[in-house]
């Protein structure tokens, strides 16, 4: 064991009895904030009527805090939080860069809107099962996972995550919703267990769990320890998680069943933790094992981009057509990081940020048009253009955007991976993903022409009034889509230096051990 | 020591896997409990195992007197133990609650979110 041979270490160096400055607070304080107002929300369960107040506020402030957290790093840099002033790698380092507080900012940005479409969607007994607090608590899962510099205390929140996941799906326990929650339940816990096996071997190999001391100790492990095969259980782990293929039939398995906002929620945040995870892991950890694994993992990104847009093609319900297009989405964000370099992995990391938002509004509308139309099925559904015209409009131009096509947010990242991938002569990559953006503009077509353009049978359906409540989180989340799509630079320039910033993480190191650190 | 650990702990993986890959929720239950048994004596194992010495610093050193098995494995088994455990309680209360509202612990037979007969998607209008 490598730990037993490394020399006795300085302690006097990790202990410093300064307190923490106020401004470092910032970094946790997304966790704090959310683990507080999820608190609070368990203690207000009798009123009902609070509960979905004081959610949105909470999530109204993460969404500020996470703000200010972007500006901070995209100004000074990686900021690193110690608990107790036990410095690394002793310590818990909660150590965020821009590519982290980008994610916390999208997820928050998602969790928000969802939040508000959750007025109309969740009901009194949905209150009473939780639905407000568990959203918190899922949210301090999440925005931990982006936050944290601590290998296994990204595994420890993933499981809040997790926990609080199980409870969003079966709430309502339906028949459905216990049978998805059944494969949704195992496969997640083997594939956190997975995770944690491969950081038992990582601690074992590197005796450390912080990720800048990982990442200098990496070079000089890479003869003497089995860091591919690491590096392999991670990318296993992780890519179940985010369900790539072969491991990703958990995911339009249960995706559909429960209430229309935890599915929303779901497919804005989970896999994207999980991509996320993976980024951090394979292009920041480990670059050199990325290199070799490369052909491994794009053929594994080719294949989940066309089985899921297959498997789209397949469905008739529109929750689950959806389902089968985030595990196609994945598939391209597989592709930038095996390509690798800024325009692979710069690519894959705003692929997975457009994915958050679309996807994210896609499963609104989906849930609108099933309240209009009283089914989820695309052969009953039909004549939604005629009952709602703005609705339709919204939900076309989320079609656009997830099928790559300009003026939205799904052209600029393609184009990038599309580069990427032809850069390296990996062609049969970049067709795999034009012929990806193709089929999905046929599945959304096809979706938009029989649920909102065809005629009913029978003219009789009233006209259903869309609250402007559940409007109003569609219509933001495509407007970002759009804006995005329209004036992509600034997010650009954030996701290019998000991009070298994992590539280059000397500012991250500094950032976790200042002027050199100890040893 | 170590050597004995790894093949105890590759037979726990041995066992685990060979019931999650059965059909019947119950024994991927017991797989999933015994899965999570070895990852924490994979971790144990990782941290060295020695009977030496405690690994307690004397109150005049700064560093311990003589190999001793390291902590912090410990410490992360114990959070890995009792999340482990809490996901064990829920999964338990869900398999049981999908056996008594679905009739049945035979993952091939719980079809009720993905139906065996759906129509497929129109091909025209």
């Amino acid at each position: 064991m490598a730990a037993s041979i490394s020399p006795p270490a300085d302690l006097s160096a990790a202990l410093v009895l300064t307190p923490s400055m106020a401004s470092e607070w910032l970094v946790i304080l997304p966790v704090a904030w959310c683990l507080a107002v999820g608190a609070l929300l368990v203690m207000l369960r009798r009123s009902l009527g609070l509960q979905p107040v004081t959610a949105i506020a909470g999530l109204a402030g993460l969404v500020m805090i996470d703000g200010l957290l972007l500006e901070r790093v995209a100004t000074n840099g990686p900021m690193t939080m110690v608990m107790g002033r036990w410095l690394p790698p002793f310590g818990i380092a909660f150590t965020v860069d821009l590519t982290g507080a980008l994610f916390a900012l999208v997820a928050a940005s998602v969790a928000l809107a969802a939040g508000v479409f959750s007025l109309t969607d969740i009901n009194d007994s949905g209150r009473r099962y939780g639905f407000y607090p568990l959203l918190m608590v899922l949210m301090a899962g999440v925005s931990g996972a982006f936050l944290t510099g601590d290998i296994f205390n990204l595994y420890v929140w993933f499981e809040v995550l997790l926990i609080s996941s199980f409870g969003l799906l079966v709430l309502g326990s339906e028949r459905e919703q216990l049978d998805g929650t059944v494969k949704y339940g195992f496969l997640n816990l083997v594939a956190t267990t997975l995770f944690l096996v491969a950081t038992g071997y990582l601690y074992a190999v590197f005796g450390t769990l912080n990720m800048a001391d990982i990442a200098r100790k990496a070079e000089s492990l890479r003869d003497s320890a089995p860091l591919m095969t690491l590096v392999g259980l991670y990318v296993l782990a992780f890519g179940m998680k985010a369900a790539a293929f072969p491991v990703n039939f958990w995911l339009p398995a249960s995706y559909h069943t429960p209430r229309v906002v935890v599915s929303a929620l779901f497919a804005g945040l989970l896999t994207k933790v999980g991509i996320y995870a993976l980024i951090r892991v394979t292009v920041m950890l480990f670059p050199v094992e990325r290199e070799e694994m490369s052909f491994v993992v794009a053929l594994a990104g080719a294949l989940t981009m066309i089985v899921g847009v297959l498997g789209a093609l397949a469905q008739t319900d529109f929750r689950r057509i959806l389902g089968y297009l985030i595990v196609s989405g994945i598939g391209s964000i597989l592709a930038g990081v095996a390509v690798g370099g800024p325009g692979g992995v710069g690519g894959a990391i705003f692929y997975a940020l457009h994915s958050m938002l679309v996807m994210t509004g896609l499963y609104f509308a989906s849930g609108i048009a099933m309240r209009l139309g009283a089914s989820a099925s695309i052969i009953t559904l039909a004549g939604l253009y005629r009952r709602h015209v703005g609705f339709a409009a919204l939900t076309l131009m989320l079609c656009f955007a997830v099928s790559g096509l300009p003026p939205f947010s799904g052209f600029w990242p393609k184009v990038m991976l599309v580069k990427a991938a032809l850069d390296i002569g990996a062609w049969w990559l970049a067709a795999a993903l034009l012929l990806t953006g193709f089929l999905t503009t046929i599945v959304t077509g096809r979706l938009f022409l029989f649920a909102y353009w065809r005629d009913e049978a029978d003219q009789s359906g009233e006209a259903v009034p869309v609250s402007a409540v559940s409007l109003a989180p569609l219509a933001a989340l495509t407007l970002l889509a759009l804006l995005i799509g329209l004036y992509p630079d600034p997010l650009l320039g954030a996701i290019q230096r998000a991009a070298a910033g994992l590539a280059e993480p000397s500012a991250y190191l500094n950032s976790v051990f200042p002027a050199g650190g100890s040893q | 020591m170590e050597a004995w650990f790894s093949l105890l702990v590759s037979i726990f993986f041995t066992v685990a896997v060979y019931l999650l890959l059965s059909k019947f929720i119950i024994r991927v239950l017991l797989g999933v409990a015994i899965l999570g048994n070895a990852v924490n004596l994979l971790i144990f194992t990782g941290g060295r195992l020695t009977r030496a010495v405690p690994p307690v610093i004397a109150g005049d050193a700064d560093v311990l007197a003589g190999p001793a098995a390291n902590a912090l494995p410990q410490a992360l088994i114990l959070t890995a133990i009792v999340i482990s455990f809490s996901f064990f309680a829920f999964l338990l209360v869900l398999a049981w609650r999908a056996y008594d509202e679905l009739a049945t612990d035979n993952t091939d037979e719980m079809r009720v979110a993905e139906p065996v007969n759906e129509p497929a998607p129109p091909l025209g209008y």
